[in-house]
């Protein structure tokens, strides 16, 4: 039983990177054979920047799924989180190769001046540290330190979208509901956190466990 | 007035207009071979032919982009936010009956009628088009020097600024009647008397042969080849000559972003991107062409660096 239900979640996860995957691949195709409008090297620029951002906001959505729905998706948050590095990875290439055509001075120029260009190379540095860290090994290595350093995902997910609202000369409606959707999901946390610290206190002297009712999850907290 | 006078390119180099029809006779050739869709889109709503000599001053030499890409990509925020908004979403937009009002400090003020300007002597003007969000074009304007239309509502001697005012029709333009302000409209616009005199700077009453497109900027606008595309204003109803700096819609909603020269500078880069390099549009996918540096006042520095002798460019960009 156990064991056929690891393998279907790891048949789902399998398909989720399958899937997760397309956009950036037909995005290619298509602008390769000229099939993306008339600027195609910023559509699909945009298109994997844009998909990083959903699959960092998918990622973010697991925990309140959880706690608030009672569905538990966690053993699929590593697949979306990786998804998002990933499309981050191909962004920040489609940027460096295709539109600045690897010319360094004006990369240089961009990475050291620009907030905007900052906010988003931020948010790369953390998702490619959180992926570098996200096997089974990392997780036994760093131990408690693992999940310290995963928290910086909400910091990658601020600068994220700020990123993304600033890549627009004005604010759009499409922007604003991203940037809402971060603000919401991080405002979960700090809700989430202060009721714990809330309930622990009372709870401890009742002499009752503290306030994690996924202890076993825990080590994924993101 | 002052008449200027700028070297001619040499004959040779302008394009004969037999040889510009026959560009237009080849698209109709494709157009006819089934390819009318990817060739050449079907002509916009109400846009006619509409017959110009070349211009002296026009970049004959320069091969323009795509008719399809410079009618289906660009900024009209009046029709939305998008780049193909302004061709998806223009169709109801009425250009006639149009008229535009010059007054302010002039001592002729007149009302001038649509048709009234495309019956003038029309010029071909090829120029480069180079977007403040770094990508550009080359497009064949059809038009006539402002500077004419100037010399007739004569100028009073206090006049130092030329104000420019688009048409404000939330009914046929759905960007103006969006969810979030973008920017207050009319869409404002302006130019130094002296840059609005400049042989270079025109109204263009259409592009390819063509009438203007709703998505252009019909039926007139302002094409002012050394700035920023955003100071083409487009749809203009009202021209007004001044002696105070006019406040200009970019400007005001971004001061540190979008000066009010906005003359193309590689040096002067955009807080959030760099200006020293640009993409031309419609080169075909993502091999078709890279980028390309971007030039001084778009290319255009012999003929009007002059104007701007003395200033801070990087004060004053």
């Amino acid at each position: 039983m156990a064991s056929r239900r690891v393998r279907s979640a790891g048949l789902v996860r399998l398909a989720l990177y399958g899937i997760g995957l397309v956009p950036a691949a037909v995005s290619f195709v298509q602008g390769a054979t000229d099939r993306l409008g008339a600027d195609p090297v910023n559509v699909f620029e945009r298109t994997l920047g844009l998909w990083a951002l959903r699959f960092l906001i998918l990622s973010l959505c697991i925990a309140p799924l959880r706690d608030l729905a009672g569905i538990n998706l966690l053993r699929y948050r590593r697949a979306l989180g990786l998804l998002a590095f990933w499309y981050a990875l191909f962004h920040l290439t489609a940027y460096v190769a295709l539109d600045l055509g690897f010319d360094l001075r004006t990369l240089l120029a961009d990475v050291t001046r620009r907030p905007f260009i900052i906010l988003g190379m931020a948010a790369f540095t953390i998702l490619a540290a959180l992926a570098a860290t996200s096997n089974g090994w990392a997780i036994r290595r760093l131990g408690r330190r693992w999940q310290a350093l995963h928290r910086w995902v909400y910091a990658a997910a601020i600068c994220a979208a700020i990123h993304f609202v600033l890549s627009f000369k004005v604010i759009r409606v499409e922007t604003l509901l991203y940037g809402l959707v971060v603000a919401a999901l991080l405002a979960f946390r700090v809700w989430r956190t202060a009721a714990r610290r809330g309930r622990r206190r009372p709870a401890s002297a009742a002499g009752r466990d503290g306030g994690r009712e996924f202890p076993r999850d825990d080590a994924g907290e993101a | 007035m002052r008449v200027f006078r700028y070297p001619a390119p040499p004959p040779s180099s302008i394009t004969p207009h037999r040889a510009w029809l026959s560009r237009r006779d080849l698209l109709a050739a494709g157009a006819a071979a089934g390819l009318t869709g990817l060739v050449m889109p079907p002509r916009a709503a109400g846009a006619a032919d509409l017959a110009a000599r070349p211009g002296a001053l026009s970049n004959a030499g320069l091969k323009p982009t795509p008719l399809r890409d410079v009618t289906h990509y660009n900024n009209f925020y009046e029709f939305g936010l998008e780049k193909t908004d302004p061709a998806d979403r223009s169709a109801d937009f009425q250009p006639r009956p149009w008229t535009i009002r010059v007054d302010g400090m002039v001592a002729k003020p007149r009302t001038y009628d649509i048709d009234a300007l495309l019956a003038r002597p029309l010029e071909e003007r090829i120029y480069r088009m180079r977007c403040v969000e770094a990508w550009s074009m080359v497009i064949p304007w059809i038009g006539f020097a402002l500077r004419d239309l100037l010399a007739e509502v004569e100028p009073l001697g206090s006049a130092k600024y030329v104000a420019f005012e688009s048409v404000v029709r939330p009914s046929q333009m759905p960007g103006q009647g969006g969810v979030l302000p973008v920017l207050d409209w009319p869409y404002v616009e302006a130019l130094r008397l002296d840059e609005a005199l400049h042989p270079l700077t025109i109204l263009a009453v259409g592009l390819y042969g063509q009438t203007l497109p709703n998505q252009n900027g019909a039926p007139v606008r302002l094409v002012v080849p050394w700035k920023y595309g955003f100071k083409g204003i487009k749809s203009v109803v009202r021209i007004r000559l001044t002696d105070r700096m006019p406040r200009t819609s970019w400007n005001v909603r971004a001061p540190d972003e979008y000066g009010f020269y906005a003359n193309v500078n590689p040096a002067v880069d955009h807080p959030r991107w760099s200006q020293a390099s640009e993409r031309p549009i419609g080169t075909g996918g993502f091999f078709g062409a890279s980028r390309q540096p971007t030039l001084p006042f778009n290319g255009y520095g012999a003929q009007v660096a002059g104007l701007y002798a003395g200033m801070d460019l990087r004060r004053d960009f």
